[in-house]
């Protein structure tokens, strides 16, 4: 499988790249390697499931927007989401079906917490293949 | 990431100076307080950019300052002090973050290391248990929306009328654990939301508590007043802030003043140095959900020390008078204040940014504690957890050179995976106690992401602050247990 993500180093927080063979898969690699940065996602069922729409001024916003739609969820409804599918992107507007479990406590060892994601080194790239980039606030 | 290439030039030993015409944009020259090893590091990535690119807020005065503990953030540099004019400049969430009054508090007891120590392990565990910790942790209190409307009104006022606490407490904390201009209705529900089951809890990253030994005193005197009188006296230490609320108001105005920025034709070298004018309505309404944000963590504080004194109660077996388990001081590290300084001779009112710096007030400044009133503001610079942790005070040169402030902490030389790689959670943990350190902490990860080596040496920080007059040294103490989320 083609890679998903990678980890960006940066000294006090943590930078993701994430690609896919159009946008909306880079969108959701990039929701993944969110979750991969905070727990094990072999560890993660996908039974439970949330519709998540954002609109934005741009698709840059969008992506940060969306990010941290995810991680006000695991927070305040403790889901720890694995499986993304967006259904729709366009330059002003997201709209997707996110898959996961609520944490149990016992299985789920979170790494790290993810304060938010940050417009500092935002990119989406559309030429040469998608990829897009984001800077999280550890 | 890519070495930094400008030019510093050297003011005196501890401070050096990016020229505005370093890059266009700039309204003030930049100045980095370090020694000559240290600028070697600061030079290793980006952080000097940023630092100019602060240099371009419109408003700012005199120069964009970094503490010596400087480390490259997003947007403004951690350890970053930026002075806008209230009357035309901005105000930038960034330039507070988004844990919005991050802050550390420090207890002090009547005990000595050789009565705690036999029991370190019991009192680790016990603060552990008590005080809620981890990613995502939610607390003992459970409050609904008008509840939470008080607590950020109130701040650490609101935890001490509901009994977590004494009055004295508020007497000893930053601008007395109430920050006046909060304004619920511009906090968003969501943020309310994550805030409503998250109070009185650690978190997890860089937060702690710590019992420590007092290892050595600078100023006696000054020590004594804050009630730390001999090596081998334990203290406390308390470093939280104000968890997912915190974050969520700093996401939900960085994305408004986003849109601010293009309105009043700001342009801007870096999206997250987002801003407004001061006087805007955007600029305002950030400003009093800041305020909300940084009384709740006060109140987040004054929780966790009320449950910590019933730990060291129920361990020690002795009342709380006994144990003398009394604050020194509670100070933010991340916060904008509006005060009025001296520049160039004329007196401005002025919007603070403190983003991971820490305000130091000298003798006789009217926010200084009345019991401080001879001595000066005390300055708390925590350490990483392997290591030691210091105890300043604020100094009259602060006022002139670094608008009343100084460093923070430590500062990360080594990114989290670049330290996961090389050390191991369990390493880390029997390094520790073979240095006779005791550590609960809910993540292995985390530990090893905290660990020392990831950091500078909080020693040569403190010394830069003290030499460069921005602070002077008090006392230091070393770690004998710590709780980490």
């Amino acid at each position: 499988m083609a890679k998903r993500f990678e980890v960006i180093e940066h000294t006090a927080d943590v930078g993701i790249a994430a690609y896919g063979s159009d946008l909306k898969e880079a969108f959701a690699n990039a929701a993944y390697a969110l979750f991969s940065l905070m727990v094990d996602l072999k560890q993660v069922g996908d039974t439970l499931y949330r519709e998540v729409e954002i609109t934005a001024e741009n698709q840059e916003d969008l992506l940060v927007a969306w990010l941290n739609e995810l991680i006000y969820l695991f927070e305040v409804e403790s889901i720890l989401f694995k499986r993304f599918r967006v259904d729709e992107l366009t330059e002003t507007r997201l709209k997707s079906r996110c898959y996961g479990q609520a944490i149990d406590p016992l299985r789920h060892k979170i790494k790290v917490g993810v304060k938010a994601a940050t417009y500092h080194m935002l990119k989406v790239e559309k030429d040469n293949g998608s990829r897009v980039q984001v800077l999280f606030d550890i | 990431m890519a070495r930094w290439e400008g030019t510093l030039k050297k003011i005196d030993d501890y401070r050096w100076e990016i020229s505005q015409s370093y890059k266009a944009g700039m309204r003030v020259p930049g100045l980095i307080y370090a020694d000559e090893p240290m600028l070697e590091h600061i030079r290793e990535d980006q952080t000097p950019e940023q630092v100019a690119n602060v240099a371009c807020l419109p408003g700012i005065v005199s120069h964009s300052l970094a503490m010596p503990d400087i480390h490259w953030g997003y947007g403004f540099p951690i350890g970053g002090v930026a002075a806008t004019r209230v009357e035309d400049g901005v105000i930038s969430p960034g330039g507070v973050g988004y844990d919005i009054n991050c802050g550390v508090r420090l207890l002090r007891t009547d005990l000595m290391v050789e009565e705690v120590s036999p029991k370190i392990e019991e009192l680790v565990s016990e603060l552990y248990r008590s005080i809620p910790s981890g990613v995502g942790s939610q607390g003992k209190l459970r409050l609904d929306q008008k509840e939470i409307d008080k607590v950020l009104l109130k701040g650490a006022r609101w935890a001490v009328e509901k009994g977590y606490g004494e009055a004295r407490d508020l007497e000893v904390t930053e601008a007395n654990g109430t920050m006046p201009g909060g304004d619920p209705q511009c906090v968003s529900t969501k943020a309310k939301q994550r805030g409503g089951p998250q109070l009185g809890t650690l978190g997890a990253g860089n937060h702690f508590l710590e019992v420590q030994v007092v290892e050595e005193i600078y100023e006696p005197a000054i020590a004594s007043a804050m009630g730390i009188e001999r090596v081998g006296q334990v203290l406390l230490l308390i470093h939280t802030g104000s968890r997912g609320l915190g974050h969520q108001v700093c996401d939900d105005y960085v994305r408004t003043m986003g849109a601010a920025v293009q309105r009043y034709g700001i342009s801007l070298p870096d999206r997250q140095l987002a801003c407004a004018p001061v006087k805007s309505q955007e600029g305002k309404d950030y400003f009093a959900a800041m305020v909300c944000a940084a009384n709740y963590a006060w109140a987040n504080r004054q929780c966790i020390t009320h449950w910590a004194r019933e730990s060291f109660i129920r361990v020690l077996g002795r009342s709380l008078r006994q144990l003398g388990l009394e604050m020194i001081y509670d100070v933010a590290h991340n916060i904008a204040k509006m005060e009025e300084y001296q520049v160039d001779g004329k007196r401005l009112s002025l919007c603070i940014h403190r983003k991971g710096a820490t305000r130091a007030f000298p003798a006789g400044h009217p926010e200084v504690p009345e019991i401080y009133a001879e001595i000066g503001q005390p300055v708390l610079i925590p350490g990483d957890m392997g290591r030691y942790s210091y105890v300043l005070v604020g100094t009259e040169r602060a006022m002139e050179d670094s608008f009343g402030s100084t460093c923070h902490g430590a500062g990360r030389v080594q990114s989290r995976s670049a330290a996961k790689r090389s050390l191991r959670g369990a390493d880390v943990a029997r390094g520790l106690a073979q240095r006779g350190i005791t550590v609960k902490a809910g993540s292995m990860s985390s530990l090893a992401e905290e660990a020392s080596e990831a950091y500078k040496d909080v020693a040569a920080v403190v010394e830069v602050a003290h030499r460069a007059g921005i602070s002077r040294k008090v006392a230091k103490a070393r770690p004998l247990g710590v709780v980490k989320g």
